[in-house]
């Protein structure tokens, strides 16, 4: 601590007032539609140093930044912009990992408009600063860097306390990363063969390269969090087991949302019905865009129809066009409106030539051969707001019409897994099986925290990432009241 | 990675691998699966436990050369690895309080039929088992279960060359037919199944099923392992793999099998004209 009382110390007088430039907020440059849409290549290139530049120096710096409560994990946003405009970019990279290990994943897949940007000042005059884009220039900047000059946060002295993480997902690597700064030995368990969770089976390579995930997972382990793949939860080990013959003090769940939801409409299970987790973990995961190269293969529908107005909605129909479907439709039984999907991925989904077919309920998915023809679907119009807020869909005509199609993607969210906690009876579920935790993250089990889409159900990946520090901070209070 | 310990041919198409896993070998049961992927640009496949030593770290499992995956398999031995292997996974088979029952494996099916046998007779059940083959050559595991304290073992050959020349139906039916059993259980190809269901539930025993859909994940994820089963979807991997049989949409699971036999036929032709090494 400083003796001298930063507060009341004027600034000094040799430092320049910062005079936010007034030009228009900086476009990111994207690959053109026509061209993208035939391969995996991701769609947006990111800023130049010089867009970034001229893109933070329209950042006011305000005396009290709203933009950064905005943010679910309260990155320091002023601060990292005013050392951009400084140049000392190494030094905003500090800033941002102080608050978030994974800059490049988050400035790419967090919906800045609803969270920092939405708060920014200048949004009420218009156009707020990019603030998810510089994040991920920023990110991306201290990736490129050699790994010694990259910023890989400091950690703590060691506790002699040992934590295990179930999932390699948003949550469990925000949470991991914190408790390395706690100075706990964390190890990660990974069911899967890769890590990153939904950053790796679930969002296309075209909106978030794999390479990138890779590389802040990779310091992470410079930071000594060991990860564990191969390795379920609930089948190759139980929590109580970690607890006991594995020697670990506490145990961080977060394991994801993991099962896909269907309809339960007649004729779902013909082939060529996936679940968007199933056909994007195909592709993403198992890289089916490769096949035979990769040995795992996708069905690679012409007319392709996805049921869904979610972000995973879009990159399943993004998904299908790149494989080479002629015609891929979205199909939502709301209006754009109340789509949950982020604009810019609408916009993205639009451009690349998916169709829109609105109040749209299906009903039933029709065959032939064991083979999808098509669906018959319910005309729909909007009611009165529902618990959501939204304005409830209503079938106005009944199995009015039919699309063509060869595949159908169901991306209608998931639910919880119950091979945790089935092996696991002393863990408190709610009615539709996610974990019950307290604020901090705290489950019904002394030692058990869990957080991200395990506890709240389908979400962000930023909120699940929140969910994991604000775990780990209880956690690390929870080990020291344990030591004594 | 997990090194292969053990590997041995079994009969001409069907290869035996044993792979160090301590962690898995611990907890594996009777009926449940692991899922293995070769290599980098592997496929993730599913194999149900033939055999496993808690004490020893091992794990066994008996496939058949069909497609690309295990083309590559069967050429892999000892001091060779594998980068992934998972589980164990599923719910293990139920063997508690059966009574007399009859377990009836066919194809490589009979190498998931022998830890079920064994688990079964440890619960003190009096066991029949029926093993079906094409031929005497493709009979797998006769000795170790000569080796169990089983009632019988019925052996049946399309061909006769080995017991009797009949399909495993066959027994099971007199079985049934004259009290002999309260039970039984069928794994093998999903056309044996089927067939070895519609006799029981003609005669009234219950018949639980192991079934072999395709999987991604194996951990519930995905979905592609979906069956109808008493007119609901289950998943296969977490719900499953076994289930009463009197209950499953055999026609479904067979179509489901099919999905991906043309990329399978390109996957393997592409393979062969690669690898001229193993012809």
């Amino acid at each position: 601590m400083s003796l001298v009382d930063d507060t009341a110390t004027p600034a000094p007088a040799e430092k320049p007032r910062h005079r936010p430039a007034r030009i228009p907020r900086t476009p990111m440059p994207e690959r053109d539609a026509a061209v993208r849409a035939k391969d995996f290549e991701e769609v947006t290139l990111g800023y130049t140093e010089e867009m970034a530049r001229a893109e933070a120096s329209r950042c006011l710096q305000c005396k009290n930044p709203t933009c950064i409560e905005g943010c679910p994990v309260n990155i320091d946003i002023k601060s990292f912009i005013g050392k951009m405009i400084g140049g000392d970019y190494h030094a905003a990279v500090a800033v941002l990992k102080e608050k978030n290990a994974l800059p490049a994943v988050c400035g790419r897949v967090c919906p800045q408009e609803e969270q920092c940007e939405s708060r920014c000042v200048l949004a009420k005059k218009g156009e707020s600063v990019a603030i998810g884009r510089l994040e991920r220039w920023l990110g991306d900047f201290d990736l490129a860097c050699e790994l010694e000059h990259r910023c890989v946060p400091e950690v703590g002295e060691d506790s002699g306390k040992r934590v295990a993480v179930v999932g390699s997902g948003p949550a469990g690597l925000a949470c991991a990363g914190e408790l390395r700064r706690f100075g706990h030995s964390v190890t990660i368990f990974e069911s899967l063969h890769a890590t990153g969770g939904v950053l790796t089976y679930g969002i296309p390579e075209f909106r978030l390269p794999k390479h990138i995930v890779q590389a802040e997972v990779g310091l992470l382990e410079e930071m000594g969090v060991e990860i564990r793949c191969d390795v379920v939860i609930g089948a190759t080990y139980t929590i109580d087991e970690l607890m006991t013959e594995e020697g670990f003090d506490a145990v961080f769940v977060g394991n994801g949302a993991g099962l896909p939801m269907f309809l339960g409409i007649p004729g779902e299970n013909l082939n060529g019905v996936y679940s968007a987790n199933e056909f994007l973990t195909r592709v993403n995961l198992m890289r089916a865009y490769e096949f035979p190269k990769a040995d795992t293969p996708v069905w690679r529908g012409r007319k392709v129809a996805v049921v869904g107005g979610g972000n995973v909605a879009m990159d399943a129909a993004r998904t299908a066009k790149r494989l080479g479907a002629e015609e891929v439709f979205l199909v939502y039984r709301r209006t754009e409106e109340e789509m949950p999907a982020r604009k810019e991925e609408v916009h993205h989904a639009r451009e690349e030539g998916v169709e829109f077919k609105m109040l749209c309920s299906p009903v039933e998915v029709t065959g032939k051969d064991g083979w999808v023809t098509g669906i018959v679907a319910n005309t729909m119009e909007l009611g009165e707001p529902d618990a959501s807020g939204r304005r409830a869909p209503v079938c106005v005509m009944g199995a009015d019409f039919t699309i063509d199609c060869d595949t159908v993607i169901m991306a209608l969210g998931t639910r919880a897994n119950p091979l945790l906690p089935k092996t696991t009876p002393d863990l408190e579920l709610s009615k539709r099986g996610y974990i019950v935790t307290d604020e901090d993250g705290a489950t019904s089990k002394p030692g058990v925290y869990a957080g991200g889409d395990i506890v709240t159900g389908s979400a962000t990946v930023i909120l699940a990432m929140g969910a994991g520090k604000r775990a780990a901070r209880a956690m690390d209070e929870w080990l020291k009241g344990a030591a004594r | 990675m997990f090194p292969i310990v053990h590997a041995r041919q079994l009969s001409d198409a069907v290869f035996e691998m044993g792979v160090h896993a301590p962690a898995i070998a611990r907890k594996a049961q009777a009926g449940q699966f692991l899922m293995l992927r070769i290599d980098e640009d592997g496929e993730r496949i599913p194999l149900t436990f033939s055999d496993w030593s808690a004490d020893e770290g091992w794990i066994r499992f008996i496939f058949m050369r069909v497609g690309k995956t295990t083309h590559q398999l069967s050429h892999l031995g000892v001091g060779d690895s594998l980068a992934d292997v998972v589980g164990p996974l599923g719910v293990p088979t139920h063997v508690e309080g059966l009574g007399r029952v009859a377990v009836v494996g066919g194809g490589v099916g009979t190498a998931v039929a022998y830890p079920v046998a064994r688990a079964m007779v440890a619960a003190g059940n009096e066991v029949t088992v029926i093993v079906g083959a094409r031929n005497a050559d493709l009979l797998i595991l006769e000795d170790e279960f000569r080796a169990l304290p089983i009632k019988e073992l019925i052996i049946c050959t399309d061909d006769g060359s080995a017991g009797r020349k009949d399909l495993v139906t066959a027994p099971l039916k007199e079985l049934c037919e004259s009290g002999a059993i309260d039970h039984s259980m069928a794994i093998g190809p999903a056309i044996m199944m089927k067939f070895c269901v519609a006799t029981t539930k003609e005669l009234g025993v219950p018949c639980v099923v192991s079934l072999n859909p395709i999987m991604v994940d194996g951990t519930g994820m995905c979905g592609a392992c979906r069956c109808s089963v008493g007119g609901e979807t289950k998943f296969g991997c977490v719900d499953g793999p076994d289930f009463d049989g009197h209950q499953v949409d055999f026609e479904e699971l067979m179509s489901r099998q099919r999905v991906y036999n043309d990329d399978e036929r390109l996957a393997d032709a592409e393979y062969h004209k690669e690898c001229s090494c193993h012809s």
